[in-house]
This record gives C-alpha cells, structure tokens and sequence, in this order.
C-alpha cells in the first residue's frame, strides 16, 4: 500500500518536472531535469512491480490482475496484464528510450538536442497526464481486503507473453526517438548529414524489438489462441505491423538519404508516420473502441483523451511537417533504373500496405461513427489486397541489391540474374512438387519469388567473393533471408496446410498427410491453479501428444491448450474441443507444413537489425 | 516537351495508374469482405439479406443446445429476447460457448431463415460482452 502511494507520488513529481523542464527547455538544466523526470517514472514503475510481488490487493488494479496463486513471474507479467499498467509499461520505456537518447545528445548540436527532447518531453506530458487524470493504476480499495485476487486472465499465463509485450512496447515506443528527430529537424529547418548518422541506430533498435515481438506474439497466438493460426488481422495485431512496414520503409530511405538528399523529406514523413502509428496503435486500439481479443475495458472519459491527445499530436507533427518539409525537400531527376528507385518503390509499396492496413482497420470504426450500422472486415480483404504488392516487393527486393546507386543499365542485370532468376522459379516447383506432389499456383508463385530473393543474396555473395565486407552487409544479407524464410513459411501452411474438425474417441484414428493420429485416452489433471483434462495421442505410432483443456479455479475459465508435434518441415498441432457423449472429444487436428520458418524468419530479421547496430557501437562508447 | 518534362509526364502517368489499380483492388476486396451485422429481430423480420455473409449477436438460449450424435453438427437458440433464431454449426465451438452466454456468429441466413454459421465467436471473460451484441441488447429485458 506504501507502495502504491510512494508510486503516485513519484508519477506526479515526474509530471512537474518535465513541465519545469519544458518550460526551461533553452536552459542548462533541460538534460538533468530529463533525466530525473525519468529516473522517477521508473521508479513509479517498479513500485507497480512491487505492489504485485507482494500481493497488495488494496491497490485495485493488483486485485483485478493477479491472485496469491500466480507464481512469481506470472505476477510480473500481470504488471502489464490490463489497460493502466500497459499504459505505465508505456511511460517508462519512454523514460528509458528518453535517458538512453540524452546520453548522445553531447555528441550533437546543441540547439537541435534540445528541441528533440523537447518533443520527447511533450509526449512524455502527455502520457503522464493520461496515466495521472483517466488510468492511475496505484487507485485504492477497500471493499475486498482478504481476497486471493481474481487471478491473470489465463490467456495471458505464458511464457511468451512474458517477453511479447515488453518487447513489442519497446518497438512501439523506440519510435519516439526517430519522431523527436525528425519534428527536431522540421523545427530547425536542416538535417545534416552528421544527425542521419545518428539517428539509424535508434530506428534500428526500435524495428529489431518490434520485429521480434511481433514474431513472438504470432507465436504466442499459434499456441495459446487455441486454434493454429498465426496471424488474424486483428486489430490488435494490425496495430503493431504498421508501424513495422514504415519503420522497415525508414530503415531503407535512411539509407539512401545519406547519398541522396532527395530521400531527406520522404525519410522524415515516414518517421512521423511510424510514431503516429504507434499512437494510434497503442491508444486507438487498446481503448477497445474497437472489437479486438486484445481490447481492454471501455471508459467513455478514457476515450475522449485519448482522442484528444491523438488529434493534438498528430496534427502538431503534420501540420509542423506541412509548413517546414519544403526547407528539407531537394529535388533532383532520378534516373528510373537505379538501386534508389528500386528502393523507392519498394518504400512506396510499404507505405501503401500500411494504408491498407489503416483502411481495414479503421474502415468498421468510422462506419459505425457516421451511423451507418456495426460491420467486421475479414481476413480474405487483407490477403487479396496484400498478395499482389507483396509479389512487386519480392521482385524488387531482389533486384535492387544487385543495381548500381545512380544509374544502371538494364541489359547488364538482366544478364547478371536472368539465371538466377530461373532457377529459383524452377527450384520452387521442384521443392513443392517434391514435398506435397501437387502444386497450388498461388503458393508457387510467392515461394519462387522468395526463393529469388534467397538466390539473389547467394548471387551477391558469389559477386562479392574475396572482397572484405561490412558489418552492414552481412546485416542485410540476414535479415533479406529472415523475411524471405518468413514468406516462404507463411505462403506454404497457408496454401498446405490441412484442417480436420472431428469427434474422435479412444482408439479411434485419423490420417491427415500420410501421418497417423490416434487417440489413446483422456485422464483428468491437477495444476497450481487449474484442474482439467488431458488426452493422449500417438502420433505414428511413435510419439505421443498431450493437449489439455483446462479451467482456472478463479473464474471459472476455460481454456484450450494445445500440443504441437513440431520440426522443421511440419507441425503436427492437436487441440481439444468439448467433451461430447460416451468419452469422446471434439477435436481439432492440423498439419502445418512449414509453419516454423515463419517464426524463425522473424528471428533472423531481429539478428539482422542487431548485427547492423554492431557496425554502431563504437561511438556509443565513445559517447558514454 | 523536353526530356526531363517528358520524364516527368511517365513518371506521373505510371504513377496514376498504379494508385488506381491499388484504389480499385482495395475497393473490390472490402466490398467482398465486409459483414454487416444484424440481430435476431432483424433477421427474423427478414430485413437480413439472405445468403450474404453476414454477422449476428445474442445470448445462446438455455437448454436450447443440440449436439448430433454421429459429427460435430451443433444446433442451438440465439435471442435478443425480442425474437429468437435457430442457428446450425458444424465444428468446434468455442470454450467460452454455453448458456446464457453473450455470441457473435458469422455467416449466412438460408431460404428457411435459419442461421448457418460458419464460425462461431465467444470471448474468454466472463464479463465480456462482445459491443455489438450489449448495444442490440440494451432496452431488452430477458
């Protein structure tokens, strides 16, 4: 309880300090009330995590999340479990990103430091008052003293979910870096070559996490959600991509704008964008304004802020950008065939993909609010628009690693990859009538499209032999393989995959592509803090696979938890329906082929963004 | 024109017909994929459009739950308790599926006005009301 005060208080002398300092933003002691500002919002957040460890149940967001039952590192996860702590986990990465940022603003001029912690401490300012005015998590109660608590929603009792929100609120949050940059720049009217240099790492970091909670979260999803799929274009789950396609289209304008100052403008667009999307992201969709998995519970007064603060910023950021960008805008002819146009289009076609996510997302939203009736936009709306752009962006990806920067000529490439080119569509042919002994057009096309950009990397390699070569390169040649293995897992179980819903009872066996499944036989079990049921099955004849169905003993809840037979060419994945008459189940069985590329697609994705920050860390020491 | 006017004239065509082509895939797949929602009175009253995807929420009347004996066909009572429809499943219901629970359902209203679901949608809280179906509901008493 002492804890939750001292938590308040520290929330609230961190909101006085960043006014201070934002008032004093020219002054000398900005960089030390920073720092203080955020040395107290985490320490706000530790009192939170202390609150949890010891069960202080008269704090009314500890009741609600966590129970005495939870061992200790569910306990840490239930910190973030529900809407005012994953607000609090929001404010207190941005302190970190805040602090980690002021450490390398001795490194830059002076004026332009200032304004971009000015604009961090603005966000801050903002986050703070909504935690402070609508989502205090450290509120008081006292009608329920001696409870266990009402326990962590079960879905969210995880290992995955341990690292998942952390990681993906790092992401998500890293991109206020990048933002105070870029407003910095705006506001200043330059943006020197020496603060693009500067600003890569931190966009860097920021798409690595987000990258790797992205993949978590799918993963964690295909296991927990119960029924095999990876990714449901809930609003949720469009909420963390698209600031992931701006921030990767970032990630390669950035690159370009450090030869090409035509890229300088665009680069800033998109990293204003990324940020705004996070905000919308966290606060638009995580307000349950939407109907999600993921929403948390809907309070008008909550609503109204959020709406607020996200018109302010937003329209501060692009109203900013829309008066200043010409300074920074440089045109100059490109020539059509280069390593920048290809670059280019496939920024363009990232961009575009985010606004197709935007659409979708956002499209029952406003439908609902002009009172024209409550609608869902499915799945399929999202596979048919994304399909056609992803097959352009394999193309390109591929291709712009071999072109010049500047100008090239296309008969020299064209020479350079036709076979490649080839070979890779044969080879995809080849792969999956091998593996399946059929061929889904659809699935071919994707997978020989990844697998040129697989065989493009191999070419450059090839090119490149006895050349010394960059941290950077390698990075790049990780991460284009991590994304072509993710395409290749997601076109092959999507377009492989098999899914049989059946009653299933002891000794009864399925065959689902030429593997066996045999159902054994049910027993009950016992856990910390559930009861249920457990059912054996042989896979093969060989090994066994145990899903369970479990109901938590605070609410009463009932939870699917399936069992997955994995390797690197398939999964076999069971899951439990309900118990129906006379012993028998209703039973979910998939075979996945494939699936696990996706995920360890994403991996490398995540190694390839830190191997690039490897290039970086000698001026971090420096600096430090 | 010169070459850099005449480039820029490319430039601008091939980008309108890019965005058009993307204006129109984007058009083409929401109007096929989007699912209005209606309530059991609605549905009842025939204001639904039959045999079009649509969505539909109430609370799953008591007892009303059939399971066949030999498959995963389900069949059971959907109520805003203005009017009450039958809705037939085939598959796995949710774990949060039972009596008196708040429900969404996916799919399509046949010729005999009976709801073929395709998928069925329960939350994992037992407070939870999916928005929709508390909206329809409220002014209805059980």
């Amino acid at each position: 309880m002492i804890g939750a005060q001292l938590g308040f208080i520290l929330l609230c002398l961190a909101m006085a300090l960043v006014l201070t300092a934002l008032v004093r933003w020219q002054s000398g002691d900005l960089l030390v009330l920073t720092r203080l500002a955020c040395g107290l919002v985490c320490g706000a957040f530790l009192c939170l995590v202390g609150c949890f460890l010891t069960n202080s149940f008269a704090v009314a967001y500890v009741l609600k999340n966590s129970s005495t039952l939870l061992p200790w590192y569910y306990k840490l996860c239930a910190v973030w479990g529900g809407h005012e702590g994953s607000v609090l986990l929001w404010a207190m990465l941005l302190s970190v990103w805040t602090l980690a940022f002021s450490v390398q603003t001795t490194d830059m001029e002076r004026l332009f430091a200032q304004r971009a912690l000015t604009v961090l401490l603005v966000v801050k300012l903002g986050l703070l008052s909504f935690i402070i005015f609508t989502s205090n998590p450290f509120i008081l109660q006292f009608q329920e003293l001696n409870s266990i608590g009402k326990d962590l929603n079960p879905l969210l009792q995880d290992p995955g979910f341990l690292l998942h929100p952390p990681l993906l609120y790092f992401g998500y949050v890293g991109f206020a870096v990048p933002f105070a940059f870029a407003m910095a720049a705006l506001w200043s009217g330059e943006f020197s070559n020496q603060n693009i240099k500067l600003l890569k790492p931190w966009v860097l970091l920021a798409w690595s996490c987000l990258t790797l909670g992205i993949t978590l979260g799918s993963w964690w999803a295909y296991r927990e959600l119960g029924w095999g799929g990876f990714w449901f274009w809930d609003p949720v789950e469009n909420a963390s991509i698209m600031p992931w396609l701006v921030g990767t289209a970032l990630l390669h304008a950035l690159i370009v704008s450090q030869k090409q100052a035509t890229f300088l403008a665009w680069s800033i667009l998109l990293a204003v964008t990324a940020f705004a999307l996070s905000l919308i992201g966290t606060f638009l969709v995580r307000s349950g304004v939407l109907t999600s998995v993921h929403a948390f519970a809907v309070d008008p007064k909550r609503g109204l802020f959020i709406l607020v603060f996200l018109i302010a910023m937003i329209s501060w950021a692009y109203g900013l950008y829309l008066f200043k960008a010409h300074k920074l805008l440089v045109t100059k002819p490109m020539y059509w065939f280069s390593r920048e146009s290809s670059i280019l289009i496939n920024n363009l076609i990232l961009f575009v993909m985010m606004l197709v996510v935007l659409i979708g997302t956002l499209y029952p939203l406003i439908v609902d609010g002009l009172g024209f009736g409550k609608l869902s936009v499915g799945a399929p709306y999202f596979n048919t628009v994304m399909l056609p752009m992803l097959l352009i962006f394999l193309l390109f990806m591929g291709l712009a690693i071999h072109l010049h920067w500047q100008q090239d000529s296309l008969s020299r490439v064209m020479k350079k990859v036709l076979v490649p080119f080839i070979l890779s569509i044969v080879g995809a042919y080849l792969l999956l009538k091998g593996l399946f002994g059929e061929i889904n057009w659809l699935t071919c096309m994707i997978v020989a499209l990844a697998m040129w950009v697989l065989a493009s990397l191999m070419l450059s390699l090839y090119c490149q032999r006895g050349r010394p070569k960059k941290a950077n390169y390698w990075a790049m040649w990780i991460a284009h393989s991590g994304f072509a293995f993710s395409i290749i897992g997601i076109a092959v179980s999507s377009g492989y995959g098999i899914e049989k819903d059946l009653k299933m009872q002891p000794h009864e066996s399925v065959s689902i592509a030429q593997h066996q499944v045999r159902f054994i036989k049910e027993q009950s079990i016992m856990g910390a803090n559930y009861h249920g049921a457990l059912v054996e099955f042989s896979l093969d004849e060989r090994t066994a696979i145990y899903p369970e169905k479990r109901i938590y003993n605070v609410g009463n809840m009932v939870m699917t938890d399936a069992a997955v037979d994995a390797n690197l060419v398939r999964d076999i994945y069971i899951a439990l329906g309900e118990p129906l008459n006379s012993q028998a189940w209703a039973v979910r069985v998939y075979y996945k082929p494939l699936i696990r590329w996706i995920w360890f697609g994403g991996v490398l994705m995540f190694l390839g963004g830190v191997s690039a920050l490897y290039h970086y860390r000698r001026h971090w020491w420096l600096n430090a | 024109m010169n070459q850099i006017q005449k480039n820029k004239f490319k430039f601008l065509i091939g980008g309108m017909v890019a965005l058009g082509m993307v204006v129109a895939l984007i058009t083409y797949a929401l109007r096929q994929n989007i699912s209005l929602y209606y309530t059991p009175a609605q549905i009842i009253a025939k204001q639904a459009p039959k045999n079009t995807l649509i969505r539909a929420g109430g609370m799953v009347v008591s007892n009303s739950i059939e399971r066949s004996k030999k498959s995963l066909q389900v069949s059971f009572l959907l109520t805003d308790y203005q009017q009450t429809m039958q809705v037939h499943y085939q598959g796995i219901l949710p774990d949060l599926f039972r009596d008196g629970q708040g429900v969404v359902v996916r799919g399509y209203v046949n010729n005999q006005n009976v709801f073929e679901a395709q998928e069925v949608l329960a939350k994992h809280d037992e407070n939870y009301m999916p928005p929709e179906v508390r909206k329809s509901l409220q002014g209805n008493k059980p």
